[in-house]
């Protein structure tokens, strides 16, 4: 048998402590769990991922580094949460069949490309998957990071999506006064309609270009956050247009997302929003009450808001996630929602899809959710409530950006508009 | 004989239906395959000229003719003259340079055009010979098929042909060799040529014939009377000569740890291929389709993949067309990715792709109608009503109104929506052994 590749030995090696898969406890010599059985000598699958940032713990992160866009060796999926001992934070629930050794007999090549993450034994094919055990190997989009200057965002598949339908864009601009602007822009696809995935990318680059025009043009901050979700809406709208692919999956539902941004503009900062994406403030003095800055185009909003369900009966219907406001070919009205908002004290604006606010609904949450130097770090506290979704059970797509309020902008190290 | 150069092939496509999302817990991976072939310079299987085809040269193409030349294709005479003026026309269908050879088949295969060994190449001088030798055709003897396959398949190998083909006609049962000897000629012919198999009159045995045009990746068909059988021989021996391409495999590569639960073409006909798996390096097996003009299958493809946690995706299955090359190299003409992924959507993981649920039903389509002729000649006429009444229903919920048309004829349809049938007393075996014999045709999905 051909020499493993180093990653694949490193994964084979150690005996877990705990099992993978029931988290019962193993002894040093356990070939097999005790309690459900499964053969932990196997590779426990995807631990291999030497720069995955830990959502938990994420203690690591550093707080002002430079952006990390093209997260090129994306975390791997069944192993979100590797089995620390911290915080409980036994994620580790995705046994992968193709985890085990294979049959010398069997492998004759060793790849000499990227190797799977979910088996370790199998190279990379041009589709994506891999060549032993099938397993689609990580995209780029199923997890993202980006920090500049006075904001960072964060955007992850979840745990239980085959793919990231969420995006981000964040920008930085001065106004025509000089006047630094920071902008961040969070999109989430419609996972029942048709390329959601395209949908959010296409809304947040478009909304994020269009606001940044409008405002190095000296357009009110208000007039531009509504002219970039009717931008972003054009082109959502725009999709529905383009021809399918030959062979194609016949679709039934026009591409679609919803939409939340926030731009902070000197003393104030202005959200608009379109769905039920939603931003949060979360001032630094915890004593102060967060609050949640927006309110949702959705079933839920709508009977709390009509009187007719209480918070907690509407939040509790299995359409309580159903939204009335979308961007996209099909939406009955579209209807931009904007804001301003002139906060006495510093703190962070937290933009967020319910993949997070679904695990921290109020702003009490929130805020008890984000670190406390959260305005300091903006990147570290986008993870750490990452890690909150993830540890919840992930089951949406997350995307956070953190904003922090004043801007963080160093004047001198702002590159010219 | 020009070797088959790439310009020759014609263009495979290949289209996957399928719904990729599994429940939590969901292991079995369905899909149906589309491969359509075009182009390749095929005429729709009208013989022209060279000129007419773009200068290219005639189909590097073998056919051998085996007639039924027993004693009871005397009975009525009009039989055996039918089988001489259907292989004239047969011959007249051949195109120019096409190597072919005729087989006269009783007990033992003797040749009897060009009698020589070998193959004859087609011309007029040659089609003429040819169609003068088949007047010294008389009837007389017994009925031993594997010895005609096994001298077929020696006459198509005597000359290097890309693509060999045969049609076979006989009226009467193999009668006159164990049906052992018809199976290992069958094993050595399978994979070596193709072949079309017509059984004339009623007293053929349905299940030897289909088993032989099954066998040899050839069509099956019942020609009741034989006045019919002129314009069925030109027909097959036009589409013989619209085969562009042999020998293409469907090869199918599965992940570690799963497995294939069957292969099927389904369209234009049901035909199992699971067994007939050879395998393909690691994790890959080749499955025979045999020869290919302008056309177009179906194939449904079921996987058993590993379990896999919801939010996984995996690839089931990677599909390609591959065609051996002279160096060994197969070629691979055309790709297609079977894929599952878990979902927590009830909405998605349910979703019943049409293609699939079509063909999942012709494919019990063809099973109840046999179930049924085979309940009813064994005297189950409750189980033989079930069986054709369930077969009435799916051929018309589907829309295979040629299947419907001939179960008409062996059942009195009373509610085909419900099923609820009645058999005839009376039904011509004729009718009994065409339903039999097409039962594996289907229908495409209703666009």
């Amino acid at each position: 048998m051909p020499p493993l590749p180093e990653s694949a030995r490193a994964t084979q090696s150690v005996t877990p402590s705990l099992c993978p898969n029931c988290a019962d406890p193993l002894d040093a010599d356990d070939r097999y769990c005790g309690s459900c059985g499964l053969d932990v000598t196997a590779p426990p699958p995807a631990a291999a991922a030497p720069s995955a940032p830990e959502p938990s713990g994420g203690a690591d992160a550093d707080g002002q580094g430079p952006a990390t866009d093209a997260f090129v060796l994306a975390p791997p999926k069944p192993a979100r949460a590797p089995a620390t001992d911290d915080g409980g934070t036994l994620a580790l629930g995705v046994v992968l069949p193709g985890a085990r050794p294979a049959d010398p007999r069997e492998e004759p090549q060793v790849p000499d490309g990227p190797v799977c993450v979910a088996c370790g034994l199998g190279g990379v094919d041009d589709d994506g998957y891999c060549e032993h055990c099938g397993h689609a190997q990580p995209r780029q989009r199923d997890h993202q990071e980006q920090e500049l200057e006075g904001v960072a965002a964060v955007s992850d598949r979840g745990l239980r999506h085959h793919r990231n339908e969420d995006a981000f864009a964040v920008a930085t601009a001065s106004l025509p006064d000089g006047t630094p602007a920071v902008a961040a822009v969070v999109c989430d696809g419609v996972s029942t309609a048709y390329r959601p995935d395209d949908a959010s990318a296409a809304a947040s680059a478009a909304g994020r270009a269009s606001l940044l025009a409008a405002l190095e043009r000296g357009t009110p901050a208000e007039d531009a956050m509504r002219a970039a979700l009717m931008s972003a809406f054009e082109a959502v709208t725009a999709l529905a247009a383009e021809e399918e692919p030959p062979g194609g999956v016949p679709h039934h539902n026009a591409p679609a997302c919803t939409c939340v941004s926030a731009v902070v503009t000197g003393p104030v900062f202005t959200v608009g929003w379109i769905g039920d994406s939603r931003a949060y403030w979360i001032p630094d003095d915890r004593t102060l009450p967060a609050a949640r800055l927006t309110e949702d185009d959705s079933w839920a909003a709508r009977m709390v808001a009509a009187g007719l369900m209480s918070e907690a009966e509407a939040y509790a219907d299995e359409r309580a996630h159903a939204i009335t406001g979308w961007l996209g070919a099909d939406a009955v009205e579209v209807d931009p929602h904007v804001a301003a908002f002139q906060p006495e004290g510093p703190g962070v604006i937290v933009v967020c899809t319910d993949g997070l606010w679904n695990y921290a609904e109020s702003p009490a949450e929130m805020a008890e959710a984000i670190p406390v130097d959260a305005r300091s770090r903006p990147l570290h506290s986008a993870r750490t409530l990452l890690g909150v979704a993830l540890d919840g059970g992930g089951h949406d797509n997350v995307t956070v950006a953190v904003l922090p309020f004043p801007a963080t902008v160093s004047r001198a190290g702002f590159p010219p508009a | 004989m020009a070797i088959l150069s790439k310009s020759n092939v014609p263009q495979f496509s290949v289209d996957v239906y399928q719904n990729e999302y599994l429940p939590e817990g969901g292991r079995e991976v369905n899909a149906i395959v589309t491969v359509t072939s075009t182009g390749g310079g095929t005429t729709g299987g009208h013989p022209l000229p060279g000129a007419a085809t773009g200068g290219r040269s005639a189909p590097d193409a073998g056919v051998v003719i085996m007639v039924d030349c027993s004693g009871s294709m005397e009975y009525p005479p009009t039989k055996m003259r039918n089988a001489r003026d259907a292989t004239a026309v047969a011959i007249d269908a051949i195109r120019d340079g096409v190597a072919f050879a005729v087989i006269a088949g009783t007990h033992v295969a003797r040749e009897v055009y060009p009698a020589n060994g070998a193959l004859a190449v087609a011309g007029p001088e040659t089609r003429a010979q040819a169609k003068q030798a088949l007047r010294r055709l008389t009837a007389g003897g017994g009925t031993a098929i594997g010895t005609w396959l096994r001298l077929a398949d020696k006459l198509l190998s005597s000359g290097d042909a890309a693509i060999r083909h045969g049609i076979l006609l006989t009226d009467g049962r193999n009668e006159h060799e164990k049906p052992e000897e018809l199976r290992s000629a069958l094993d050595i012919c399978a994979g070596r040529f193709t072949c079309d198999a017509r059984g004339v009159g009623t007293d053929w045995e349905v299940k030897e014939l289909t088993g032989i045009a099954s066998a040899l990746l050839g069509s099956v068909d019942i020609v009741a009377d034989p006045a019919g059988l002129a314009a069925d021989f030109q027909a097959m021996m036009e589409k013989a000569m619209g085969k562009e391409v042999a020998d293409v495999s469907l090869r199918l590569w599965t992940p570690q740890g799963s497995e294939i639960a069957f292969v099927k073409q389904v369209a234009p006909v049901v035909e199992d291929l699971t067994g007939r798996r050879t395998e393909a390096g690691p994790r890959a097996g080749d499955y025979p389709t045999g020869s290919w003009g302008d056309e177009s299958r179906d194939y449904h493809v079921c996987v058993r993949v590993p379990n896999a946690g919801v939010g996984q995706e995996m690839l089931a299955a990677r599909l390609s067309l591959v065609l051996p090359q002279p160096d060994g190299t197969p070629q691979v003409l055309a790709q297609g990715l079977v894929r599952a992924l878990w979902t927590d959507d009830m909405a998605a993981s349910t979703r019943i792709n049409p293609q699939v649920a079509h063909y999942t039903g012709q494919a019990e389509l063809a099973q109840v109608i046999q179930q049924g002729l085979e309940a009813r000649k064994s005297g189950d006429m409750d189980g033989a009503t079930a069986k054709l009444g369930r077969a009435v229903q799916l051929a018309s919920a589907s829309g295979n109104e040629d299947t419907a048309k001939l179960l008409a004829k062996v059942v009195d349809v009373v509610d085909a929506a419900s099923g609820t049938v009645r058999l005839k007393a009376r039904v011509a075996d004729a009718d009994e052994m065409t339903l039999e014999t097409r039962s594996t045709k289907t229908v495409r999905v209703k666009k």
